[in-house]
């Protein structure tokens, strides 16, 4: 069994859609004008451990919120999700003990408190025992470097150091999963560079399971040796980089994805062979 | 595996979450001590309340010898004491609640291995201990300095105390629901302004319930409200002795039992249609 199993996974929202103008508004009071919106529709997803996944789309495309089932933060509308055998909004207080989540647009560290104070009540929060969290946090600076600014508040730090920092807080408890929402958004050459080779470092030194959206590709080729593709709530495509580069031919990944984003199929006779199928 | 084995593995599983929750106590205490420009505006504020409605109550009972139930000098004991023990378990609690549910902050906490309303009342009460320290204990002294006020009988005291910690539980569960109630509406600041209203009017801060007229009291009796501030003064006042004094400790023990369960089932319904703002 696959260590992350979703199958028909969806997300409605009821949006409020507001009336123009002042009688709109009036009318708003009394009577409401609800709009259902599917976020995510109908998506099989399936990751094995030790696997190493980007998950790509457009913006509003729903690959948030699938982030956001798979962590348990949303309850899904349809479908079945099961993460390392459990079923993650139901288990909540188990299930998180066993995986890491980084939202690149959200810090989880507490703003007024230095990061080591963060990180010490981390181990708290995760029942980490002192020298198991000595030996994680000392792994985690050899690479990511961050002894510099441990003593710091947050809001002193700068957005590539407070990255890394949110990071290594997803770390400690050395989790199984590694969930990363957009992780090197905003973020120049040399840091984005430093927070690929420690993911990579923990994947292969660790097994640790990593699914990562982004919108930057080189995170993809640096990283991800499968890719899935959501738009507008659907599975577009889910399978290996390479398989991509077949079905479209020799390109650029920035090219190809565009390409998918804009509705185009990819031309006749290059379609590849099982998992690999544009999923139609 | 063996029982003894697993009772002792659930015995390290509760102490390490008592850990996380003293620690949370702990970082919160220190975490008030850091911010002194809001403690002194709180001093400041406090002073002012004080101020007037001991200005106020002297001239209400100009020519008057009883009020309510109370004589002069226990009115002026019980806005002292009203306003000490409220610098005392009043708390932010539900305008932070609100505003993480507003910007979408909850979705932090769910990621998390915790309870969270644990985590929120454990914060709470750090705040508690900070205000206990630096607002209440500091301020009784300082008026009792400038104004002597009425002690009660040591028996009194202490079943008074005792009601303080049901005091500080139930003001924070309400707080807590209120800070829910962001779930549904996606603003934050209209429903704890009017829970601090209400909690201020009928909890007896503002006014002693016996002045309320018959069918208001009626009405007031089937919520928690005055359990928080009028039933303990009047324990301090010693208008409730012994036996009923107790009553009240077990009336607070009743509500904290209820709100606790409303709270816990707001909160899975809530979770359940949570939507998280911004994306």
């Amino acid at each position: 069994m696959a260590l992350i199993e979703a199958r028909g996974l969806t997300k409605e929202f009821r949006i409020f859609h507001r009336r123009e103008g002042v009688a709109g508004a009036f009318r708003d009071l009394f009577l409401r004008d609800y709009k259902t919106l599917t976020a995510v529709n109908g998506i099989d997803f399936l990751v094995d451990e030790g696997e190493m996944v980007g998950y790509i789309g457009a913006n509003g495309a729903g690959k948030s919120t699938t982030i956001k089932m798979l962590t348990g933060i949303l309850v899904p509308t349809g479908g079945t999700v099961v993460v390392d055998g459990y079923v993650p909004y139901k288990d909540r207080e188990i299930y998180t003990k066993r995986i890491g989540v980084v939202f690149g647009q959200r810090s989880q560290l507490w703003w007024d408190i230095a990061v080591i104070e963060s990180f010490k009540l981390l181990r708290r929060i995760y029942d980490v025992p002192q020298q198991e969290f000595e030996r994680r946090l000392k792994m985690i600076d050899d690479i990511l470097e961050l002894s510099g600014f441990l003593h710091l508040p947050v809001r002193k730090l700068s957005l590539g150091q407070r990255m890394r920092c949110d990071l290594a807080a997803a770390l400690l408890h050395n989790p199984a999963i590694l969930f990363l929402d957009e992780p090197t958004i905003g973020l120049d050459v040399l840091a984005k560079a430093k927070i690929r080779e420690f993911l990579k470092e923990i994947n292969t030194e660790y097994k640790t399971t990593v699914i990562l959206t982004t919108h930057d590709l080189g995170d993809i080729e640096a990283l991800c040796p499968r890719v899935a593709i959501i738009d507008k709530g659907k599975m577009l495509y889910d399978g290996s980089v390479e398989g991509l580069y077949s079905q479209w031919g020799h390109d650029k990944l920035d090219d190809i994805v565009k390409r998918i984003y804009q509705g185009q199929r990819p031309q006749l006779g290059f379609s590849g062979t099982g998992g690999d199928d544009l999923v139609q | 595996m063996s029982n003894k084995r697993r009772y002792g593995e659930f015995g390290a599983c509760i102490r390490n979450r008592a850990m996380l929750y003293i620690e949370l106590v702990r970082m919160e205490f220190v975490n008030n001590l850091a911010y002194r420009s809001s403690y002194f505006t709180g001093i400041f504020n406090y002073t002012i309340q004080i101020g007037a409605y001991f200005f106020l109550w002297d001239a209400i009972y100009t020519g008057r010898k009883m009020l309510g139930g109370l004589n002069k000098e226990e009115m002026i004991t019980y806005v002292i004491v009203a306003w000490v023990v409220r610098s005392f378990y009043f708390s932010n609690l539900d305008r932070r609640v609100a505003v993480e549910i507003r910007d979408g902050k909850i979705a932090l906490e769910l990621i998390r291995p915790y309870n969270y309303q644990m985590v929120k009342y454990a914060r709470a009460f750090g705040e508690a201990i900070f205000r206990v320290l630096f607002f209440a204990l500091p301020a009784g002294i300082a008026i009792y300095l400038i104004r002597p006020f009425g002690l009660p009988s040591w028996q009194n005291g202490l079943i008074f105390l005792l009601t303080l910690a049901g005091s500080f539980m139930i003001n924070a569960q309400i707080s807590m629901i209120a800070g829910f109630l962001a779930f549904f509406t996606q603003s934050t600041s209209g429903i704890y302004r009017a829970k601090r209203v209400i909690m201020d009017l009928f909890s007896g801060l503002l006014l002693p319930i016996s002045f309320y007229p018959a069918w208001a009291r009626d009405i007031i009796k089937f919520f928690p409200f005055q359990a928080v501030s009028y039933m303990p003064n009047l324990i301090y006042l010693g208008k409730l002795s012994g036996l009923a004094a107790l009553k009240v400790v077990f009336l607070q023990l009743f509500w904290i039992a209820v709100l606790g369960l409303v709270a816990i089932w707001f909160w899975r319904f809530a979770v359940k249609h949570v939507v998280i703002q911004g994306g």
